[in-house]
């Protein structure tokens, strides 16, 4: 059970510091002065998630790792987080809709973590669901004015959601670690959060004129550590301090 | 005729009775220009300097300092906003104060053309490039114009937050392994002295100094607000036990100050004038997020109409 509790606490804090490191990426670069603010915070906020996460997953595993630890030394099959997030930045639409698809997800899993019989869990979940519920409004209402905007924005998100749309399988995998954690109570079932999906996406892409993509082939692995080429390129960067200078100082 | 004498005199009485000017108050037109150049100057280097500092966000040597790193990032964007809106109470768009600096017309501060090439550097920048940055903001909470003051004084509670993870992080290295003390004295050899050319040229030399004092847009002279900094900043440097790199640096009892080098001022007119290591890389990085965000504002513009337009219809 604590083998498959650290392993779930990893796929939850890997997307988000993943994630975070993308949205970083930006800062600097954005479109709009706010929009440069708004994505650095959210990155922040991941991280900060992200964080919380990875030092309770290292008291699960119970070997001394620090969430330092975990982030820097771990190689990539080792990450637990779905392809979705370690996709490239692409252009804002392509930011925006891989941020919406995750927040379609992200948000009612933290709704339903809060029910969850363990009580670490419980409380970053707390935490972080009012950021989530923001981080949806946030990639929701920009959906909905590319979709919406001009000819050039419609294309540009339909193209973008096409892109990514492979990736959203991952987010409901029910594998053996997923179905053990649900027996206990402490992972909330796929199902429900897969329904919450829909709908959110359904009701935004339909304000925004966009056509949700068939459900073609649907790529996996990022739980099991198997990911695109993209992860490797991110923690090498990530890590070159640490992996530079062992155990130095910072 | 005399009536604008009048209003000029009356303009110069409410500065000297330290009185703020606000935006719908008269003002020479040599004033509100010299302003507009001063504070959207400044706008444009809070938002040039985010690309150095940006550029290690990815590599921060652990998930603190990658954390503090992101947070200070994002308040320099925040400056640039508060700033960006005081000069439009100048009357210029931000739109029309971006196009200057995108197209070379307007500068930003000179620092931000040298390249961050360790970690080091991010330490650097935060106790130097923020430490210099800090002497000038702190006068400017008292500069004659409402706005800009007061976008200074949030601005200043920010900065020293900044000035302080800054020198924690070369205090840090300074105190680590061989390799990062070389790595944070490398910093300072290389960021000294573009620090020291920040607060800009000789007070002889500076082509705005005289008229700025009068308008009390500034309050302490360059070679002041400089030797402020020196005073400062070569005592922290001791004790973490790193070394300025000026072989003229000492300290003069007489004077109660430090005397120092003489600064290169080629270089300084050379970075001025475009050939910086990094001119540049930074402005083809804020033409290339202007132009790829393009259709990212068009969006917004198009769809907000769409809404007004629907919203007026019901
Ligand atoms: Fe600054
Ligand atoms: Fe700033
Ligand atoms: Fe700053």
């Amino acid at each position: 059970m604590s083998n498959a509790l650290f392993t779930y606490t990893l796929r939850l804090a890997d997307d988000l510091l993943v994630l975070s490191h993308r949205l970083s990426e930006w800062c600097g670069h954005g479109p709009v002065l706010e929009e440069d603010i708004a994505l650095t915070n959210r990155a922040l906020d991941h991280l900060g998630e992200a964080r919380n996460l990875l030092q309770y997953a290292g008291q699960v595993e119970g070997q001394g790792r620090s969430d330092d630890d975990l982030a820097f030394l771990r190689n990539e099959r080792q990450y637990r987080n779905v392809k979705l997030v370690e996709q490239p930045n692409g252009d804002y639409a392509h930011t925006i809709a891989r941020n919406f698809l995750f927040d379609a997800y992200h948000l009612p899993l933290m709704h339903a973590l809060l029910k969850s019989k363990d009580d670490q869990l419980v409380a970053i979940a707390g935490k972080a669901v009012k950021e989530a519920t923001y981080h949806l409004r946030h990639s929701s209402e920009w959906m909905v004015r590319f979709g919406d905007g001009t000819d050039e924005s419609h294309q540009r998100a339909q193209t973008a959601l096409d892109d990514l749309w492979t990736f959203t399988g991952e987010l409901f995998v029910e594998d053996d670690v997923q179905k053990e954690l649900e027996k206990a109570g402490i992972a909330p079932a796929s199902g429900p959060i897969k329904a919450a999906f829909d709908s959110t996406v359904n009701e935004v892409l339909k304000e925004a004129t966009l056509k949700r993509p068939e459900d073609g082939f649907m790529a996996e692995g990022g739980r099991d550590g198997r990911h695109t080429e993209h992860l490797g390129y991110i923690l090498a960067e990530m890590q070159y301090l640490q992996r530079a200078y062992p155990g130095a100082e910072w | 005729m005399t009536e604008v004498k009048d209003l000029e005199a009356l303009f110069q009485a409410k500065i000297d009775a330290e009185q703020k000017i606000e935006p719908k108050d008269w003002m020479p037109e040599k004033y509100r220009k010299n302003l507009v150049r001063q504070v959207s100057q400044h706008a444009h280097s809070e938002v040039v300097g985010m690309l150095p500092e940006g550029n290690w966000i990815t590599r921060a040597p652990n998930l603190r300092r990658k954390a503090i790193l992101l947070a200070k990032v994002q308040d320099e964007a925040g400056h640039g906003l508060y700033l960006y809106s005081a000069c439009e109470t100048l009357g210029v768009t931000r739109e029309s104060t971006i196009d200057d600096l995108l197209s070379g017309k307007a500068k930003y501060s000179s620092i931000f053309n040298y390249p961050t090439l360790t970690w080091a550097d991010i330490g650097a920048i935060g106790w130097l490039v923020d430490g210099a940055a800090i002497m000038n903001q702190v006068m400017l909470t008292r500069t004659s114009y409402g706005p800009y003051a007061r976008a200074m004084v949030r601005i200043c509670k920010e900065e020293s937050f900044h000035q302080r993870q800054g020198y924690e992080i070369i205090a840090v290295l300074s105190k680590g392994t061989p390799e990062q003390k070389d790595m944070a004295q490398d910093a300072l050899n290389r960021w000294w002295w573009p620090s020291l050319m920040m607060f800009g040229p000789h007070d002889g030399e500076s082509a705005h100094t005289a008229e700025s004092m009068k308008w009390k847009i500034k309050r302490e002279s360059n070679d002041e607000l400089r030797q402020k900094f020196i005073d400062r900043t070569v005592q922290q440097a001791e004790v973490i036990g790193l070394k300025v790199p000026d072989p003229d640096l000492k300290w003069n009892e007489e004077r109660g100050h430090y005397d120092h080098g003489e600064i290169d001022w080629k270089e300084f007119w050379n970075v001025v004038e475009g050939n910086g290591p990094c001119n540049h890389e930074r402005m083809k990085a804020r033409i290339a997020a202007h132009e790829n965000g393009r259709w990212v504002r068009e969006a917004a513009v198009a769809y907000a109409s769409k809404k007004a337009r629907k919203k007026q219809a019901a």
